[in-house]
């Protein structure tokens, strides 16, 4: 034979077992690691739909200037696109009025879109927000599929299409500055801090006030926990939020499958070699020229 | 390549540079039925193609921000890799199995799976909003190894190479090349147990693909089983395929085929349709055990739980059954008819999840456009021209050439 197959399969082996190396989700933060993830708590009984946070996002991110005449509408929902990454919906309730509930990017503890992307695009900053990086993404949409919260946007009519989400201002926060939205917001519906202090104050809003809020703060473990925290004087389900989310994260439901494909590349090739092996003498000539 | 001059017994004594010429010349009728309705849909095609780069995906299709992945993911690349399966079990047959009786039908299957995979990649490009970006998961530091995606992406990559690497005798004994061809011959059964271990873990990878969106598929369809049912019906539906496209090739390229081969074809068909037969029985048992694990049995009753029956019935236990009868009675129709069936039922059983299951409760479902579907059929016409290409000059069908070893 002309090739020493001994040594193609110690080729093989070696890329095989480097390919399935290391396969950790990187989405969890590293051990040892203290930092505490900012966040923002929205509190929709302080939300008054003036839109302000629509305005400075568009400001802060150079998108169109909303359209003054779209505003929220009980009964429709207006959804964050290519063009606004933030968005306020209303509801109507019988004793309450009008509920306001502002909507963007959650920014997960665990984001499966972090998880799903496969350049790194989608990145879990260690401050905690949720950023998208244009030079590495190849535009494959999968965080799209994989987003529980239906969060990143593509821009469908561009030959150079980009995500859009929210990033909670992830370039303010570095200067120690408040994400553009809670900046502006007029009524303190915002607060943005570590996420165990925003738990925290949340906690303590409801146990001051129990008749004002529901019991239950939405991301404190949807979906593994987010970075965005909700307070509500209703229940969440009553607000279009998808109550149910698991309270796992989402990078957890692919991992059983990723931690088998370092045992597959190990025991395939070894079961298929024995098998062709053990075969080969069934078939007189397969080996006469060797 | 000069080295490897074209001998005058293998090639008509034409110096190289006339070889690829003549090569290069349609073999057959030019005026065909395929050519005449398979031409314009590639010219339409590629009108489409350069209209989707100049003004973007939307222009073409009909995805949204909610249905990000449409008929050219669901369709071209998680379907048409299913179908490409039949290199995977072909090859472990003929060089895990020693099986000789599925050696003529290797080559064939083999060339279909690696042109299934360049065209279905290269569908996938189509898809990618940045693909110039593609080589990032593959070069430099950006490799998001936390992605099942990334996985399947350089299982594509590799398989393809694997692929190649078992296909490579074919093209050495076209080129008259000898040492070459024994070179890569000896590598034939390493590419194989290779491409076998990258199967298993693509296939049921790109079911994988889908666990994250566990609240937008349809209960009946999502399921954490997803991963293993993707890659145990790939068996059945790369085979149904293989019979398919045999059954078609042993027409079409009728004068190609050798006296022998073509007695024993339906010998291998048999065969094929008891394997069929069986992988589906395990198939439907591991459905029922996923369906009772999900306690689903509320939604049966809806429209959805209709059409999950049609499938389960209809495009599982049908033609289960179907594989069956055709064995026992060796009806040859019957193999090629329940080949289709279970093409269907593939089909069916991707789109459901990919597709038609993908945000079923969704205000506005997404229904492919035209020119989606044009663009598919462009990607599907361009694979057979390569392939009619292939088998009309290399010995992929007919028998090799005299100076080749009689065994490999």
């Amino acid at each position: 034979m002309g090739i020493n197959r001994r040594n193609f399969f110690r080729a093989l082996g070696v890329t095989g077992v480097a390919l399935s190396a290391g396969k950790e989700l990187n989405a969890v933060p590293e051990k040892g690691n203290d930092i505490e993830f900012y966040g923002i708590l929205y509190d929709s009984t302080r939300c008054v739909g003036c839109q302000s946070c629509e305005v400075a996002c568009a400001l802060a991110h150079g998108l169109p200037e909303p359209d003054p005449e779209d505003y929220p509408v009980p009964g429709t929902t207006r959804k964050a696109n290519e063009s606004r990454r933030t968005v306020v919906n209303s509801f109507e309730h019988e004793e309450l009025g009008e509920i306001f509930v502002k909507s963007q990017c959650m920014h997960c503890n665990q984001p499966a879109c972090v998880s799903a992307c496969l350049t790194q695009a989608m990145h879990k900053t260690e401050e905690g927000p949720v950023i998208w990086r244009d030079k590495k993404c190849m535009g494959c949409r999968y965080c799209m599929v994989s987003c529980p919260f239906d969060v990143p946007k593509f821009e469908y009519h561009s030959s150079n299409p980009d995500i859009v989400k929210c990033d909670m201002c992830f370039d303010r926060i570095k200067e120690g500055e408040l994400p553009a939205c809670v900046g502006d917001c007029p009524a303190e519906a915002l607060t943005f801090g570590p996420r165990r202090e925003l738990i925290k104050e949340a906690r303590r809003r409801i146990y001051e006030n129990p008749d004002m809020y529901y019991d239950g703060i939405y991301g404190e473990h949807e979906a593994g926990g987010t970075g965005y925290l909700y307070l509500s004087p209703v229940p969440f389900e009553e607000l279009g939020f998808n109550t149910r989310l698991q309270k796992k994260s989402y990078p957890e439901l692919t991992k059983g499958f990723l931690y088998s494909v370092p045992s597959v590349f190990i025991l395939w090739p070894a079961m298929l070699l024995g098998i062709h092996n053990a075969t080969r003498k069934n078939s007189k000539s397969s080996d006469d020229h060797e | 390549m000069s080295k490897y001059i074209p001998t005058p017994k293998d090639n008509d004594g034409q110096p190289v540079f006339k070889f690829w010429l003549s090569s290069l010349k349609p073999h057959g009728k030019v005026f065909t039925p395929f050519n005449m309705i398979s031409v314009p849909i590639m010219m339409v095609g590629i009108v489409i193609i350069v209209i989707r780069f100049v003004k973007g995906i939307g222009a073409v299709t009909n995805l949204s921000q909610d249905v990000p992945w449409g008929l050219w993911i669901g369709f071209d690349v998680v379907t048409g890799v299913a179908f490409a399966g039949g290199a995977y079990v072909v090859t472990f047959m003929v060089y895990i199995l020693n099986i000789q009786k599925y050696k003529p039908i290797v080559r064939v299957t083999v060339l279909n799976g690696f042109l299934a995979y360049v065209f279905y990649a290269g569908a996938l490009l189509l898809d990618l909003g940045k693909p110039w970006n593609v080589i990032n998961p593959v070069i430099g530091n950006n490799f998001g190894v936390s992605s099942v995606l990334f996985l399947v992406a350089w299982h594509f990559l590799l398989y393809m190479i694997a692929q190649l690497i078992e296909f490579s005798p074919t093209i050495a004994e076209w080129l008259g090349a000898k040492k070459a061809r024994k070179v890569l011959a000896g590598m034939t059964v390493g590419a194989v147990i290779f491409g076998i271990t990258l199967s298993t873990l693509h296939q049921s990878g790109l079911g994988a693909l889908y666990l994250m969106a566990k609240e937008k598929i349809h209960p009946l369809w999502y399921s954490e089983f997803i991963p293993i049912l993707f890659f145990v019906s790939s068996i059945f539906a790369g085979l149904s395929m293989v019979i398919f496209e045999g059954s078609i090739s042993q027409k079409v390229f009728f004068e190609q085929i050798s006296e022998k081969n073509r007695k024993s074809h339906d010998g291998i068909l048999h065969g094929l349709s008891k394997i069929c037969g069986f992988t589906m029985l395990v198939y439907f048992f591991l459905q029922i055990v996923v369906f009772v694990h999900g306690k689903n049995w509320a939604y049966l009753g809806s429209r959805m739980g209709a059409w999950y029956l049609t499938e389960m019935i209809g495009f599982v236990i049908v033609p289960m059954i179907l594989w069956f009868v055709a064995y026992r009675k060796r009806n040859i129709n019957l193999v090629k008819i329940t080949a289709v069936v279970t093409m269907i039922g593939i089909i069916i059983n991707r789109l459901n999840i990919t597709v038609i299951g993908f945000k079923w409760d969704a205000v506005n479902h997404y229904v492919p456009s035209w020119m989606e579907i044009v663009v598919t059929l462009t990607v599907l016409c361009f694979e057979m021209w390569i392939f009619r290409w292939i088998v009309r000059r290399m010995p992929v069908l007919r028998e090799s050439p005299s100076w080749v070893p009689t065994d490999h």
